[in-house]
């Protein structure tokens, strides 16, 4: 009875907290459920775009921080360009996933995230990402490389390697710029 | 005609066969693409998804060195377009929030609605000497160019026209479809290959039903998705699919009989020479 109680409680705060990282607009949501109709990826979400707008505005954090579906999101944007109401249901499911990280929740979508960080961190090097150190850096940091080793199919991914480098695809030396510095600034406390 | 150049990162490596057929078919059309000083990555989809501000400041950094030098800014990467972009807005909507401010008086342009204005259609028109006859394209254009367009400022987001228009002055025929805009899961495919795999896989379906014989693109990220796993895809859902992928800025150099052709083509996964040659496109018309 005390956690069905809980679980109603409101907390308003919420929204404004996600609202803070940019202008997402979520108190505009009338629940017309456009964005979720709309959305090309449902099908591998656990829950549907218009309930993470209903639960922010609830203040439900702990659910949509622990969702798979801000991770799932593929930032297609087809929702915000269609919502009526100029809910930028895109923007919101970016600052709930960087609220997750930075409070250290278990991410259900770990090899998505693993995906981005290894992106920032191959730009903070050099100020460009450079596509062959970028694939390195994430199949170990994501562990997807002794998956692939244990069950053969690392052989599939050398092989696509070889292919793209035969193809001119996939150049050995990756290229820096002079601002290295100023990139570095910019990213420098991503998680 | 002189313009700022930002390539991105998948211009110097997968996406090579795009960036030789840009240079190929400006230096055709009179457009002098000057690339941007010591730009930098816009920072894509991971910078936003982890770091708001990264993801403005990253490609407002750009936007500084475009607007030193003066000129109008093309982008041939969506994805870039789209931060490039969306850095503009948040600048000049919030002076002052993020390290750097611009005045805004440099425009920037998706390569492919740069080149499909009506006065570069009209001189790439007069320089035509192999119309693309026997192609049946449908334009593929996915999200970044369009969407949102508060931040794009596209002219009808669901039913973009650059390419179609371009595909139609070339000689060919541009097949009118509902999955121009449909999402093909982006880098999802290095995370989660299965959600790429189904919404690929159903644009296949769609390009074929409609009776084409190639898809058109404009962005390296679909290119890839739709061309490197086509026979992975086509396998896993018992389709038989042989739809090559090509960047519209390769069929401009088909049908200018630019002499690069042929090395474009021969990056790509699957093989776009069959088509054009079973077409009478390539060897016997000296391509």
């Amino acid at each position: 009875m005390g956690d069905v109680h809980k679980s109603l409680e409101v907390d308003t705060g919420f929204a404004n907290l996600v609202q803070a990282s940019a202008r997402l607009n979520v108190n505009a949501c009338f629940q017309c459920r456009k964005c979720t109709n709309g959305c090309p990826v449902t099908f591998a979400m656990d829950i549907y775009p218009d309930e993470v707008i209903r639960l922010v505005l609830l203040g439900q954090k702990e659910r949509v921080l622990t969702c798979n579906t801000i991770w799932v999101c593929s930032a297609c944007e087809t929702c915000t360009t269609r919502c009526p109401n100029e809910v930028d249901i895109a923007g919101t499911m970016d600052a709930l996933k960087e609220m997750a990280v930075k409070e250290g929740v278990q991410i259900p979508q770990p090899k998505t995230y693993a995906f981005h960080k290894a992106f920032l961190d191959d730009v903070k090097k050099r100020g460009r990402m450079f596509e062959g150190r970028l694939m390195q850096s994430y199949l170990l940091s994501s562990g997807e490389l002794f998956r692939k080793v244990a069950d053969g199919s690392i052989k599939e991914e050398m092989s696509l390697g070889w292919n793209m480098f035969k193809k001119g695809r996939l150049p050995l030396l990756p290229k820096g710029i002079k601002g290295k510095k100023e990139i570095k600034e910019i990213l420098g406390s991503t998680s | 005609m002189k313009v700022s150049y930002y390539p991105g990162c998948s211009l110097e490596s997968s996406a090579r066969d795009y960036q030789e057929s840009i240079d190929g078919v400006c230096k055709r059309l009179g457009i002098e693409l000057v690339e941007l000083e010591d730009w930098n990555c816009c920072g894509a989809t991971a910078a936003h998804s982890l770091n708001h501000r990264a993801s403005i400041e990253l490609p407002a950094r750009n936007l500084v060195i475009a607007e030193k030098a003066g000129n109008d800014l093309v982008a041939p990467c969506p994805m870039c377009f789209n931060r490039l972009k969306a850095a503009e807005k948040a600048l000049l909507r919030e002076p002052g929030r993020y390290r750097y401010a611009i005045e805004g008086n440099t425009r920037t342009w998706d390569l492919a609605d740069f080149m499909a204005r009506p006065e570069v259609l009209d001189v790439m028109a007069s320089k035509v000497t192999n119309p693309l006859e026997g192609v049946r394209a449908v334009c593929y254009y996915g999200c970044m160019s369009s969407r949102p367009p508060e931040i794009t400022d596209a002219k009808d987001c669901e039913n973009p026209m650059s390419m179609d228009l371009i595909v139609r002055r070339l000689g060919g025929v541009a097949i009118d479809w509902s999955y121009k805009t449909d999402c093909c899961g982006a880098s999802h495919v290095v995370d989660r290959p299965d959600m790429v795999f189904k919404m690929v896989g159903r644009l296949y379906e769609r390009a074929l039903e409609v009776g084409a014989n190639c898809i058109v693109v404009s962005c390296q990220m679909c290119q890839a998705n739709l061309d490197v796993y086509q026979d992975k895809i086509a396998a896993e859902l018992g389709m038989a699919v042989d739809l090559p992928i090509v960047y519209f800025t390769e069929l401009m150099g088909l049908a200018m009989k630019e002499p690069g052709v042929a090395t474009w083509l021969a990056r790509h996964f699957v093989d776009p020479v069959r088509l054009f040659e079973e077409q009478d496109l390539l060897a016997k018309r000296g391509v």
